[in-house]
């Protein structure tokens, strides 16, 4: 008896062997003390080897594992955007207390695992390897994020991570069983087959409501309304790198299967889920903007705006035409470099006033601080969508997809939410240029306990306190960069234009 | 050419970032003398009768279809000359006094012009939308960095009758008011564009959509986002209610261009982009639209009657003399179109100033009340006999280019109907008064305590006194403007008033 093992496309498994390899290297080396603290470069290595892979690999369009991956356009800049996004945490969280009190190591390799889970699901499909990577990209997130071993907001924040992503998690996997049972397939192209081939199966209430189960499970994890209800208090409890990580490529990962699964395995009932799909967005739209109104945490008001910015979106996803696609790639790309300055800011500020993320420390800063102002300026102006920010040619672009297939409503949706959304943006740009700074020095002296001699200070030390954390490369680089890509792409647009089609080109065959 | 006329101001203001802090002022400064320089080399090749000139037309964003399209012709020229002229004493008059962290407000300002010239300019539909919203942007910055808190207890002498106005609410009301109009606006340019291109490839090119028209259906919608974001800019009322407080709240020199320029820019939209693009549109809501600019016209004149706040009287008098504007490019017919574009142009060179005298008036009196003022020609013949030019050009004195542009809109209004030019030649009569009052509470009386009639200084009077020779130049030959436009604006009228017949 023979047996024929399948063909490996090693080039094609390249990004996820880069990073498997990585993640195994850095469990190794924690049992080294004197390679263990070369661990952030290990992680950064690892990244960047995986994307070296991605770039080699950038045409490919080829099916892998017997057809339960996919290497294509789509997955290849996604997967990108992910591990940018995780490269960014990795510097953010040097010197963070999450990372020290979990161990660095730990720390990181669960940080890899999710990215490793991440890039499995831009590449998934196969409802298999789509459940697997989801799985792998939630549970070291839940992990992660009650790194903070001594505040309780973070290990609450862990906790209820876990019970509503399960929760996500169940549902998605209830719907996917029942979408199997309607079509009898596993690959998402085999779905869209057995669904089309099967008697009435397109309007049979079984792959209906299968599909529902499988959006709502989805909207979980892209924190999209009414099903946002963890995020502000996720955000705001998680240690910040980990917030930005989870803001940034958790939409990235979740958002590529949302594309693949909706518009290859369920595109021939487009017609039935795209109304759904637009109350969604609708929803979390106006949900997001009113919520992050009234917040007066930075991270908590991320929170919300990152829930509205998934509602305009998943409006790509609705159109279920190509330039949607390449509408919402684009607004992912730039979403990237928004949040990751604002988060690098929030970091940096965070640990110069005692960890507190309230607005008012804010207070002054364009004045003092230009290297933490400006960063933070343009992102909070690139996410309220005012030109000539990255954020205004990303609304002109899903605008233009939605009205050029007449869902003008949605677009004027945008626009709406785009309005209310100045209210909490700007009153961020007002306090750091527009508020006397004399509050939030009184308010820094009185924390800044570290001055003190240690039997007075006592127990309030903080020893992640660093004053001079507005200095740290390793926390400024990012946001500048993260500004003059903003800026950049603001005024020339037509390279991440030219990256956002590659998403799209690559789905050419299903959709329009 | 029209590039560099554009992105020199931006440059300078960039260099005033690398330069000593005390050289940024004569940067900027600089910056705007050679923009002007470049406008008056487009204006002496510029041909009346030559259409779309200096033409600049690359791809932009191929993968949306956008392009980075400029172009100038008869409508748009006198309005970069106004932009460009505007700029020089409002920088000047700063670099003059210093003002706080001069790298950054010069950016802002030179940021702020950049954009501007940059809407009247655009041939491309997103780029001239691009220009409309990026113009607030700056002026946002300007006025909540370094404008001040009015009224409530750090300024008691603030301005009674009226409640305290933050820098910070001011702004954002402003910002929000633009935006909700510009944003729109924004859904409104795609659908044009894709309405147009009906499947075909798709472009932003003004003139292409034009050329290639739309549906009626779809111009009555698209006509109301274009029109919110025009009419809040300008403002007219009722979309007016974010100007108070910012004008309150606002730096002069910054208030100077953005009421002299960027209100144009809305009555602009209207004739370059609304008339051409939804001619049907424009003429099913012909009334309404005359409606709301009289109104504009009657509510602004009383208003600058009885508001005691030097900044509020110049405010609404701006919001009656765009009202004014509004009226003539809606009769749809020649005279009043050209007396639109002479009173734009009119209006922008004569608020300048204003505002400017507003401010020495601040410094000789302490408030900007007009209550408690008097007195302050009485050893200052000079700055007198300028503020008196300004006020006499205000209300619009027979001689004054404003009267001419007034006289041609309500000409144009009268082939309307007569009501209409009746009702608006109220509004006339009322300027009379407020500017009258203005001049007559802060200059003549007796001199109260406390107030300081001081001779206009030498520095004031290089940045003001050209500004009012250039206001009295232009009530001599009034048709250089006519002239110039006339074809231009002529031809932007011509759809409409066909349609319209």
């Amino acid at each position: 008896m023979s047996f024929d093992a399948p063909a490996m496309d090693y080039a094609g498994l390249s990004p996820v062997i880069a990073l498997t390899t990585g993640l195994v290297v850095i469990v190794l080396a924690s049992v080294f003390d004197s390679v263990k603290r070369f661990g952030p470069f290990l992680a950064l290595l690892t990244f960047a080897v995986t994307a070296g892979c991605l770039i080699w690999q950038w045409s490919a369009d080829i099916d892998l594992v017997s057809g339960s991956l996919r290497l294509d356009g789509l997955a290849a800049t996604l997967s990108i955007l992910v591990v940018i996004a995780a490269a960014v945490s990795v510097l953010l969280a040097i010197g963070d207390p999450s990372e020290t009190q979990a161990g660095r190591s730990d720390w990181l390799a669960l940080l890899t695992g999710s990215v490793l889970g991440m890039v499995i699901l831009a590449q998934a499909t196969s409802m298999l390897t789509f459940f697997v990577g989801l799985e792998l990209l939630s549970i070291p997130l839940y992990a992660l994020c009650g790194t903070n071993l001594r505040r309780r907001e973070s290990l609450e924040s862990g906790l209820k991570y876990l019970i509503v992503g399960s929760v996500g998690s169940a549902t998605l996997l209830y719907g996917l069983a029942m979408i199997y049972g309607a079509s009898g397939a596993t690959g998402f192209q085999a779905i869209s087959d057995g669904l089309q081939a099967g008697d009435g199966m397109l309007s049979d209430s079984l792959t209906l409501v299968g599909v529902g189960l499988v959006a709502v499970g989805l909207a979980f994890k892209v924190s999209i309304a009414p099903f946002h209800q963890w995020t502000p208090d996720v955000y705001q409890g998680a240690p910040t790198p980990v917030t930005a990580f989870m803001a940034v490529a958790t939409k990235a990962a979740a958002f590529a299967v949302f594309i693949r699964f909706f518009l290859v395995a369920l595109g021939p009932l487009a017609d039935q889920w795209d109304v759904m799909l637009a109350a969604l967005a609708a929803l979390s739209i106006v949900v997001g903007n009113v919520g992050a109104l009234a917040q007066t945490s930075l991270k908590r008001m991320l929170g919300y705006s990152g829930i509205a910015q998934a509602g305009y979106m998943l409006a790509g996803i609705v159109t279920a035409t190509q330039a949607g696609v390449d509408a919402l790639v684009f607004y992912l790309a730039a979403y990237v470099a928004m949040n990751v300055g604002a988060f690098a800011v929030v970091v940096a500020r965070e640990r110069q006033t005692g960890f507190s993320d309230d607005i008012s420390t804010l207070r002054g800063l364009g004045r003092e601080k230009p290297l933490l102002a400006w960063p933070l300026t343009i992102s909070m102006l690139a996410l309220a969508g005012l030109p000539p920010t990255v954020g205004f040619i990303g609304k002109l672009y899903l605008i233009e997809a939605l009205v050029d297939d007449d869902w003008t409503w949605l677009a004027v949706m945008i626009a709406i939410g785009t309005m209310i959304s100045l209210g909490y943006y700007l009153r961020v740009v007002a306090t750091v240029w527009m508020s006397p700074a004399e509050e939030s020095e009184a308010a820094a002296a009185s924390i800044d306990t570290a001055a003190l001699p240690p039997q007075i200070a006592g127990a309030q030390a903080d020893p992640f306190t660093d004053s001079r954390a507005d200095r740290r490369w390793y926390l400024v680089a990012p946001a500048l960069i993260a500004m003059a890509a903003a800026l950049f792409f603001g005024v020339i647009p037509q390279p991440l234009v030219d990256f956002a089609q590659h998403a799209g080109n690559a789905l050419s065959v299903w959709i329009s | 050419m029209l590039s560099s006329i554009i992105w020199t101001p931006l440059l300078f203001g960039l260099i005033g970032l690398l330069v000593p802090r005390r050289f940024a002022a004569w940067v900027a400064a600089l910056g705007a003398v050679i923009t002007l320089g470049l406008s008056i080399g487009v204006l002496a090749g510029f041909d009346p009768d030559g259409g779309m000139q200096f033409v600049t037309d690359v791809s932009w964003i191929p993968g949306l279809g956008v392009d980075y399209s400029l172009g100038i012709d008869g409508v748009s020229i006198f309005l970069v000359m106004l932009t460009a002229i505007a700029w020089i004493p409002a920088i000047g008059f700063s670099a003059l006094r210093g003002t706080e962290r001069p790298a950054l407000f010069y950016l802002m300002l030179l940021a702020g012009e950049t954009s501007t010239l940059g809407a009247f300019l655009a041939q491309d539909l997103l780029l001239f939308v691009l220009f409309f919203d990026l113009m607030i942007v700056p002026f946002y910055f300007l006025f909540g960095i370094w404008g001040r808190d009015r009224g409530g207890e750090s300024d008691p002498e603030g301005s009674p009758g009226n409640g305290p106005v933050t820098v910070q609410s001011a702004t954002l009301k402003m910002i929000v008011f633009t935006l909700i109009g510009s944003l729109l606006m924004l859904v409104g340019a795609i659908a044009a564009a894709v309405i147009a291109a009906d499947g075909g490839e798709l472009t932003f090119s003004i003139q292409t959509i034009v050329a290639r028209g739309l549906p009626e259906g779809s111009q009555n919608w698209i006509f109301w986002f274009f029109a919110a974001a025009f009419l809040v800019k300008m403002p007219a009322f009722p979309l007016h209610g974010w100007m108070p407080d910012s004008y309150r709240a606002a730096p002069l020199p910054a208030l100077a261009v953005f009421s002299a320029v960027l209100s144009k820019v809305g009555a602009y939209g209207f004739l370059r982009v609304v008339l051409p693009m939804m001619p049907d549109a424009a003429d099913l809501f012909q009334t309404t639209m005359l409606v709301l600019a009289i109104a504009s016209i009657l509510y602004g004149s009383a208003m600058a009657f009885t508001k005691t706040d030097l900044r509020l009287v110049l405010g609404f008098s701006s919001v009656a003399q765009l009202g004014f504007i509004t009226a003539g490019i809606f009769a749809f017919n020649e005279s009043g179109a050209e007396g639109a574009v002479l009173q734009m142009v009119n209006h922008g060179l004569v608020v300048v100033p204003a505002f400017l005298i507003v401010a020495m008036i601040s410094e000789r009196t302490g408030s900007e009340e007009l209550g408690p003022m008097g007195g302050l020609a009485k050893k200052a013949p000079v700055f007198a006999v300028i503020f008196l030019i300004v006020s006499m050009a205000t209300l619009a004195i027979p001689a004054s280019a404003n009267f001419i542009g007034e006289f041609f809109i309500l000409n144009g209004l009268f082939q309307v109907d007569a009501a209409w030019a009746i009702v608006a030649s109220v509004g006339v009569a009322l300027a009379a008064f407020y500017a009258l009052r203005m001049y007559q509470l802060t200059m003549h009386n007796p001199l109260p305590d406390g107030s300081d009639s001081k001779e206009i200084s030498l520095r004031d009077a290089l940045v003001v006194i050209p500004m009012v020779a250039i206001v009295v130049v232009l009530a001599f030959c009034p048709q250089l403007i006519i002239h110039g436009s006339e074809p231009a604006v002529d031809s932007s009228i011509q759809v409409v008033k066909e349609v319209a017949e």
